[in-house]
């Protein structure tokens, strides 16, 4: 039988001719990423070197990079001066891959990552952030880690007794139709498998629609594979991972055209077909809880929100741009729109998005976590109901237990703010 | 030991210990937090006897959705054991490296006050005299359960590939 992906990149990575799916390694790690929970992880990591005798220094300090993001800037005092002592640990390890809050460099680690060309084929991705599946769709193996086992990592560069996963075949046919994305693709696999279908296993993609699909949808397809409660959602490396990598990467460097074989065995196949497939939502209060934005259509919302790891890059801009364009954010409904880094937010800036935004009636934000996950922008009221491009939308996701969120593409999102009300975006693309 | 809440499926860890909370750097500042959306387990917990293990019932996927480790912590801090069906994979491995107390027992069937008694492949519920088994923790994980988390197993490989 042949190797998937990801037994294949693990074979690699903990140096023997091949990993059998189930079997414990330690497989060496390209790259270890970390946001503000970096805070945390040196807590744990000078634990680890407590009354050893040994200097307190992690593995190697070109491979860790930590990426400001979830509280900028600074919402209170404690994580301002949690992103100090961040700081000063960057400084003292030399630490390389770090990005502070700024205008230049900034933004989600997520859209940071690929952007900077960290990330490349046939490499093993640790992150203190369940969302580091995203980097799957540049065909590296990539997954969450708590912040313990991230202080372990920057310790021994490597993950301790990782058991090879099994993987699920997704095969995605057909042509994407109009008004239809990744988000609504992923959304449709997400109720088709279940928050756990997919729970200690890799769904790796294929079909015609993901090898036409560009590189920005495929990292939201990989970023939400974790809401199937898979470890990560990984797609073979082809030519536009390649042009990816050398045109908006600017990565020079070699890369490992590495594929599974053509005989992988597969824990699962599941195959559909997208050419009619029609936009799609996550009901209130589960990722799971899908269904066509036709059965909630009408629905008054209180406040859309665009952006975040999962929809917040240029080519999500410029699909909430073209259908607000020229329009206005129906009177009841707050639009906060967040880019997802800054470089995202300069080529919306350029290409004249943020105008359409703000003349719209749109709030645009800083690019960062903004509103997805509670923290500090963005929170809803008692009883209000947000509309949203992020990824998650649990009871008090968005900072209220008492308020619902409904999870869509950003052409939905856009369209939902124009009438005040959940909105199929197709009604607003009529000859576009 | 005495089961003294009941939760349900998909208990995810915005649940546990919501985001705004998650400013915390240390394992001892999180215990305040948990639930604290859910206001009667939040009160239970805070004000009871924390010397005693107290057991939480929970169904499918405990700890879904993010790598938050103070979803954990906060649970050790109170000297919980989580009985659920099946756990989230980055929750229940955050669990064996923190020393939170798990089981998995796909099939537990229990209500809040019953007396339950653990033994190496079952649980008796001696208050309905109904058993149900558990499936044990993976060999690959049990190394760290033993050194008694991932910090101090960590700590001695680090020592042992010094020499």
């Amino acid at each position: 039988m042949g190797l998937t992906l990801v037994q294949k990149i693990l074979s690699k990575a903990s140096g023997v001719e091949t990993v059998a799916v189930g079997s414990v390694i330690e497989p060496r790690v390209s790259l270890a990423m970390s946001h503000e929970n970096a805070a945390l992880v040196i807590n744990q990591f000078n634990e680890i070197y407590k009354n050893t005798g040994l200097p307190t220094k992690v593995w190697d300090p070109t491979k860790i990079a930590i990426i400001f993001d979830h509280r900028i800037p600074a919402e209170s005092k404690k994580t301002a001066t949690n992103q100090k002592l961040i700081r000063e640990f960057v400084k003292e390890q030399g630490i390389t891959k770090f990005h502070d809050i700024r205008g230049d460099e900034g933004g989600i680690c997520h859209q940071v990552l690929p952007e900077n060309g960290y990330v490349l084929p046939n490499t093993v991705l640790v992150g203190t952030d369940s969302h580091t599946t995203t980097h799957g769709a540049l065909g590296a193996f990539a997954f969450g880690i708590g912040a313990t086992e991230m202080a372990s990592v920057w310790a021994l560069g490597s993950v301790l007794n990782v058991e090879v996963p099994a993987s699920i075949k997704v095969i995605v046919n057909g042509k994407i139709p109009k008004g239809v994305y990744a988000k609504d693709i992923i959304l449709f696999l997400i109720g088709k498998l279940t928050n756990q279908g997919a729970n200690y296993k890799v769904i790796e993609f294929h079909g015609e629609a993901i090898k036409s699909m560009p590189t920005s949808g495929r990292l939201t397809l990989s970023n939400m594979a974790v809401e199937t409660g898979a470890t990560a959602g990984i797609i073979p490396p082809d030519k536009e991972t390649v042009r990816y990598l050398r045109t908006i990467a600017n990565y020079q460097g070699e890369i490992d055209m590495l594929q599974p074989d053509e005989n992988a065995e597969y824990a699962d196949v599941i195959e559909f077909d997208v050419s009619n497939l029609s936009p799609q939502v996550a009901a209130p209060n589960f990722v799971d809880n899908v269904k066509p934005i036709k059965e909630v259509e009408g629905t008054p919302i209180d406040q859309v929100v665009i952006g975040s790891c999962t929809n917040g890059r240029i080519e999500d801009l410029k699909e909430a741009a073209d259908i607000i364009r020229g329009k206005k954010v129906a009177k009841e409904t707050r639009m906060l729109v967040f880019p997802a880094s800054y470089r995202a937010y300069e080529d919306a800036l350029h290409k004249g998005y943020i105008e359409d935004f703000i003349k719209a009636g749109a709030v645009v934000m800083n690019p960062g976590c903004g509103p997805c996950l509670g923290i500090h922008q963005g929170a809803l009221g008692d009883g209000e109901r947000a509309f949203s491009t992020t990824n998650r939308n649990f009871k008090g996701r968005m900072g209220n237990p008492d308020a619902e969120v409904y999870l869509g593409s950003p052409a939905a999102a856009a369209a939902t703010a124009v009438f005040g009300v959940i909105t199929d975006p197709r009604k607003l693309q009529e000859g576009k | 030991m005495k089961v003294i809440y009941k939760l349900g499926d998909d208990i995810s860890t915005d649940h546990i210990y919501p985001g705004r909370y998650m400013a915390t750097v240390l394992p001892t500042e999180t215990p305040q937090y948990a639930f604290s959306d859910l206001q009667d387990l939040n009160t239970i917990l805070n004000e009871g006897d924390k010397s005693q293990t107290r057991i939480i019932v929970a169904g499918s996927n405990f700890g879904t959705g993010s790598s938050r480790e103070q979803a954990v912590s906060t649970l050790v801090g109170h000297n919980l054991l989580i009985v659920a069906r099946n756990f989230a994979r980055i929750f229940f491995q955050n669990s064996i490296n923190l020393g939170l107390k798990t089981i998995i027992c796909p099939t537990i069937e229990a209500n809040v006050g019953d007396n339950l008694d653990f033994f190496d492949n079952k649980i008796v519920n001696s208050t309905s005299g109904k058993e149900f088994p558990i499936i044990p923790i993976p060999e690959a994980r049990k190394a760290i359960v033993e050194a008694g988390g991932l910090i101090s197993y960590t700590r001695k490989l680090v020592l042992e590939r010094q020499k």
